[in-house]
């Protein structure tokens, strides 16, 4: 009983050090990928002791800065809930963390443990939740702080939000039908079998448009910048226009959170979460008559580090495409989700059904 | 649909030129990082204090005073760069020289750097060629304004 309480609180602990890291680094990742798109360098000159490692330790000073700043809210804000608006967004999304398998599982002192915080059996209706709630967040920044500025700022991103939302179940609708499971785990394990016998059955394969109007209102919900409508840094400076310091800093945060989430689920959902192509436990059983035994501490290895690979590339290119695009206007961008996403979203699902069907 | 396929084209174009940037120039950044010398650089960053742009040779940096022969001041105090000075920055004490081919050198030549914006006009109206700008010192920076007042008579 103790043991598995133990347990539970270390994988916690775990994945929750492993989110946090990694939306550090990506802070890092952003500046220099948009540089390096730009002919730059980025932010290089941070170092500890001399050694600047590319300026690796930048998130680091940003955290320190953000730490000595001063706690700042205006007069007429209502105090309460302007603390707790940033605390809503950070929660929501990093407890969306929990529910994405990081690998298959490990063996370890006669037991299994499986690489999942927790396995749930609605875990794709779990983590959809988590991000729907994160929309608290804004709007309760947006009304405590008594700035109009805000509270337009807010609204739009409730709106924008709420609008996604609808196409981003609709087009995990035609995923669940071909994986009948809403586990993310049980998704992930039926991604193991080959697909015409060579093509790993991974979502990808089975629901391109799926995954494609997937990834698009997954964008538009971590409100980044094709999509920040709800910032509008030309305009309106958005729901966070007053706040400072370090609840400023977990806004930004929840947004390098989000980007995470939406590249696990992405990666969990579509490109066969912690699977490597034709590698079961045993080995790699190559479509082409090939075997190679590989011992079962490097099958977990290999599995743990695909799975990263994969989420670290979904994060890539959602800075990629955050550099590439301008915004869009507010009128383009509910086009969007409603005239487009949603229709392509249904349409998805009828197809995914006709074809269900035509196959028995 | 002809209108939405050709916005996916624009789309997928404009990935390109991002996507193709960032690999060209890690593969430049990466070939540097191993030592591989190549002509063309990752980024066109110069990181200025480490690393110097050189200047044009007709860059107007901090003034100077070419001194004679015998290591004095060439100026002779004619005030001319004083009245041309669109700033009025530059102030010239005259003084008596013992040499009796020279008539003046000036006992004290301040040019405030806070005014100063660099024209060149001194320059140019300094009938001896004694005030030049060609030191190239750029970094003129300081916490003062008194350190900003350069006395060019002193070497």
């Amino acid at each position: 009983m103790l043991a598995d309480v133990l347990i539970v609180l270390a994988k916690v602990v775990l994945a929750l050090t492993w989110t946090l890291l990694l939306a550090l680094f990506l802070t890092w990742v952003e500046r220099k990928e948009s540089a390096v798109m730009q002919d730059r360098i980025g932010a290089n000159r941070a170092s500890v002791f001399g050694l600047r490692l590319f300026g690796l330790f930048q998130p680091f000073a940003d955290a320190i800065k953000m730490l000595f700043k001063e706690d700042f809210a205006p007069t007429f804000a209502q105090r309460a809930l302007h603390w707790l608006a940033p605390m809503f967004s950070f929660f929501f999304v990093s407890v969306a963390i929990v529910a994405v398998p990081f690998g298959d599982s490990v063996r370890l002192f006669g037991r299994r443990i499986p690489l999942q915080v927790v396995d749930l059996s609605a875990a794709v209706l779990f983590v959809l939740a988590m991000l729907s709630l994160g929309i608290y967040g804004i709007l309760l920044s947006g009304w405590a702080s008594a700035n109009r500025y805000s509270l337009i700022g807010s609204l739009r991103g409730a709106a924008q939000l709420v609008s996604y939302e609808v196409a981003l179940g609709l087009s995990l609708v035609g995923l669940i039908m071909v994986f009948p499971s809403l586990s993310l785990s049980r998704i992930v394990e039926s991604q193991g079998a080959l697909l015409f016998g060579f093509l790993p059955k991974w979502g990808i394969f089975l629901q391109p448009l799926g995954f494609a109007v997937f990834f698009l209102a997954g964008m538009a919900g971590t409100k980044r910048v094709p999509f920040d409508l709800p910032e509008g840094e030309s305009e309106i400076i958005g729901f966070y226009t007053e706040y400072g310091g370090l609840k400023f800093g977990l806004f930004m945060f929840t947004d390098f959170l989000e980007v995470i989430v939406l590249a696990a689920m992405s990666t969990t959902l579509f490109f066969g979460g912690w699977q490597v192509p034709w590698l079961g436990d045993g080995g790699f059983a190559f479509p082409w008559g090939g075997r190679l035994a590989v011992a079962p501490w490097a099958v977990t290895v290999l599995r743990v580090l695909a799975f990263n690979l994969k989420v670290f590339f979904f994060c890539w290119l959602q800075i990629l495409t955050r550099w590439t695009y301008p915004r869009f206007r507010y009128d383009q961008i509910m086009d969007l989700g409603w005239k487009v996403l949603v229709p392509l979203g249904v349409g998805n699902i009828l197809i995914t059904g006709l074809i269900l069907a035509a196959r028995g | 649909m002809i209108k939405a396929w050709l916005v996916i084209k624009e789309l997928l174009r404009g990935a390109w030129i991002t996507f193709r940037h960032f690999f060209v120039n890690m593969t430049f950044h990466t070939l540097r990082l191993f030592g591989i010398k190549t002509k063309r650089r990752g980024a066109v960053t110069i990181q200025y204090p480490e690393e110097r742009k050189e200047l044009s040779p007709r860059h107007r940096s901090l003034h100077r005073i070419r001194p004679r022969d015998d290591g004095k001041p060439s100026c002779v105090a004619c005030m001319l760069c004083v009245t041309v000075c669109p700033s009025e920055c530059i102030s010239v004490e005259a003084a008596e020289d013992p040499d009796p081919e020279v008539q003046k050198v000036p006992a004290k030549f301040v040019v405030d750097l806070n005014r100063c914006c660099f024209c060149g006009f001194c320059v140019e109206a300094c009938p001896v060629d004694a005030i030049r700008m060609d030191t190239g010192e750029i970094r003129l920076a300081s916490r003062t304004r008194a350190g900003l007042e350069a006395r060019l008579d002193k070497p």
